[in-house]
């Protein structure tokens, strides 16, 4: 079955985590020891409707202070679709889990409060739904049921974001803005008669409708080798199968292909997956590729067509979102992975920090926790990469800390 | 030949992610229940890595309290695929005085597992465990990375994870801990039977509609057996049942059922009115009963 995946931003009191249990009531998808559960606690809380945002927060401490802490996954499915639900929480301290949750993501919903119409936080989802290239991009405008259902106020908000769009140098994505009541369930799965105006689709609708080819990546193929496959058995004694995830498009039996970075060439003489062979496998497959040629292909190495070798690099520039309590600082060591290649890296400088306001970069020589911004680095060795608006896998990479190994930041090619 | 292939989405990201374990740590081992989730997990390992065997052992940690069907379709599925299996025993621990028994009505070896799994991650210096878990079962669990790490303590620092972005994982760690890796954390109970159905993956027969001794106690249907506690007023009878998922005997709940084929079942997963875990006796104990676990080391 299809499955989509979305992100979905926005504070509590945007009514988010409402939105969500309301689109798992309205598909049937909570069930009745859920809806129980839910019932009990909104009664606890001393309300007398069933209070659906409790159908998402996972964590002790979210529940206790009614706030969404870190990125939960919800599931639920439709007979189209399957659809995985990244719940990620707006405030600016968690811009991090943010990217987290729309990196996986093929769709953001955005909401705004009626009431309040763009505030910097919108600007702030947006910016990151743009950096990210997110293809597809609905903002919910909720809580009409507060402003009457007012077509005006809904009017003014969707000015006022397309001012935001004419910023953006990413004109391929595609808003669409719809007038909602989480609450009350009004254009959520259903239709709303209290909005007779607005003849559009509701959210559900909308993501029903939606086909793969609408985020579908035309880019170059790029196959990253994860491991060697080397059964050394009887029947499979000279066998050595380079196992990875392919990217960008699709590869075929007979591509003429380079391996990065000896620029070894070589002709792809089987595909397989299991045990069957196939003539062609499209961007997203899991396979394993074989070589006519005997050359040396380890982990970190990559397949390309020999047609489309992408440009070698000892320096980079790019847009770093960092996520860790260590500020990103000229002169520190990181290691940089960049597909499955770890490489010693130097920050060379930090150009300056995005503000939160679209856009607008301001002065700066370090990012802290949740900053995004322009940095350029230094690397040990020269890796093969693409601008992340060219070709999202092999345009982005993680900085690792070499103390704690943590996964420091995200950063977007330029 | 075939021509194209076409691959589920949601295989070919497990996929991935079993070969980046290979690939990043150097001694994994797949915890492995006898569960429909462990046995679609098995499936997976054989896909990514064929032609080449599974390239690290089955790990069982026995809490001794077992379904007798489960046990023997474990010990089948080993042979037939020529794996390397290893059992752990919570009676063991116990009788090291390591662990000691829960006592009464309640009383179950659930929690106890953890204790018995984190001395055998010691014992072999495991550095990934794989596990069957996901993310739409129970709340905490959605909250879980893909690569999960745990301190030497086992715990999990559930306010303080790794942020995991696009699909780039990174299993970096310090030496003595160590990482919970969930390959289908975003599969759906429904995904994983119309897996096991697409797939024609077998799987222990306590999974299917079948006549049992059972009691009810809190709305649940209770298995009697020895290794059961019952107290005197509460009555057995025979019944259709099955169960959905499959833990040790004293935390797993049965469901009435007639679903006696993989289809049925779909079919059954679709219609129903409780979550999965609904019948999971050990999730009841509070509302953060996972959580709770999960922080102390619990898979």
């Amino acid at each position: 079955m299809e499955v989509l995946k979305i992100a979905t931003a926005g504070s509590v009191d945007d009514g988010k985590s409402t939105l969500i249990g309301r689109l798992l009531y309205d598909t049937k998808s909570l069930t009745s020891d859920k809806i129980e559960a839910i019932d009990r606690v909104s009664k606890k809380n001393g309300l007398d409707y069933l209070d659906f945002s409790l159908a998402t927060d996972g964590l002790v401490a979210e529940r206790e202070q009614g706030i969404t802490i870190d990125v939960a996954h919800i599931y639920f499915s439709t007979p189209k679709k399957s659809y995985i639900i990244a719940d990620t929480p707006g405030h600016i301290e968690y811009t991090r889990n943010m990217v987290t949750g729309a990196s996986t993501s093929q769709t953001s919903i955005i909401l705004i409060d009626a009431r309040k119409g763009v505030i910097e936080q919108t600007y702030r989802h947006f910016f990151i739904n743009n950096l990210l290239r997110v293809k597809e991009v609905i903002v919910a405008v909720n809580k009409m049921d507060l402003v009457n259902y007012s077509e005006e106020v809904f009017n003014d908000i969707v000015e006022d974001f397309q001012d935001l769009r004419a910023q953006s140098n990413f004109k391929d994505q595609k808003l669409t803005f719809i007038p909602v009541s989480a609450l009350w369930g009004e254009n959520i799965a259903e239709k709303s008669t209290a909005m007779p105006w607005y003849e559009g689709q509701t959210i559900l609708e909308h993501l029903e409708d939606l086909k793969p080819e609408d985020f579908a990546e035309q880019s170059q193929a790029r196959f990253a080798v994860q491991t060697v496959i080397r059964p050394k058995t009887d029947k499979f004694h000279d066998y050595r199968g380079y196992a990875g995830k392919i990217s960008g498009s699709s590869l075929k039996v007979g591509d003429k292909v380079s391996v990065l970075p000896s620029l070894k060439k070589s002709t792809i003489k089987e595909i397989h997956f299991f045990d069957e062979s196939f003539q062609e496998a499209p961007a997203g497959s899991s396979v394993s590729i074989t070589l006519s040629d005997d050359i040396n292909v380890a982990r970190g190495d990559m397949l390309v067509r020999s047609s489309e070798v992408p440009t070698e690099t000892k320096l980079l520039d790019a847009t770093v979102c960092w996520m860790d309590n260590k500020a990103l600082i000229p002169g520190a060591k990181y290691v940089l992975q960049h597909n499955t290649n770890g490489i010693l890296a130097k920050i060379d400088k930090v150009k300056g920090h995005v503000d939160s306001n679209f856009g607008k970069e301001e002065e700066g020589s370090s990012l802290h926790l949740n900053d995004i911004g322009s940095v350029r680095i230094k690397l040990s060795k020269p890796i093969f990469a693409d601008s992340y608006s060219v070709n999202r896998s092999n345009g982005r990479f993680i900085l690792v800390d070499t103390q704690t190994n943590t996964t420091a930041g995200v950063g977007f090619i330029k | 030949m075939s021509s194209i292939l076409h691959q589920n989405t949601l295989e070919s990201e497990a996929i991935y992610i079993f070969r980046e374990v290979v690939a990043q740590f150097e001694n994994p081992v797949l915890l492995f229940s006898g569960g429909k989730d462990s046995i679609t997990l098995v499936r997976l390992a054989q896909k990514a890595f064929y032609p080449a065997k599974i390239p690290f052992p089955l790990m069982h940690i026995d809490t001794g309290h077992n379904f007798p069907e489960t046990i023997h379709f474990r010990d089948q599925l080993v042979e037939e695929l020529g794996l390397n299996l290893i059992v752990r025993k919570v009676q063991d621990d116990i009788d090291n005085g390591v662990s000691i028994e829960e006592k009464g009505k309640y009383s179950s070896r659930n929690s106890l597992q953890t204790n018995t799994l984190l001395n055998a991650i010691e014992e072999f210096k495991f550095d990934a465990c794989i596990g069957g878990a996901r993310r739409d079962e129970e709340k905490a669990r959605a909250k879980e990375r893909i690569f999960s790490i745990r301190n030497d303590f086992g715990e999990w620092d559930e306010k303080n994870q790794r942020p995991e972005v696009f699909d780039m994982l990174n299993g970096r760690i310090d030496i003595g801990q160590n990482v919970r890796v969930f390959p289908i954390s975003n599969w759906t109970e429904l995904d994983v039977w119309s897996y096991i159905d697409s797939e024609n993956i077998e799987i222990p027969s306590i999974y299917f509609a079948h006549e049992r001794e059972i009691f009810e106690r809190d709305g649940l249907i209770w298995t009697a057996s020895e290794y059961v506690y019952k107290e005197d007023h509460e009555v057995t009878e025979n019944r259709r049942v099955r169960f959905r998922t499959v833990g040790d005997i004293t935390c797993t709940a049965a469901v009435e059922s007639k679903a006696d084929s993989v289809q049925k079942i779909i079919q059954e997963v679709r219609d129903s009115a409780i979550s999965e875990r609904g019948a999971r006796i050990d999730d009841k104990r509070s509302e953060a009963a996972m959580e709770t676990r999960k922080q102390q080391g619990y898979f």
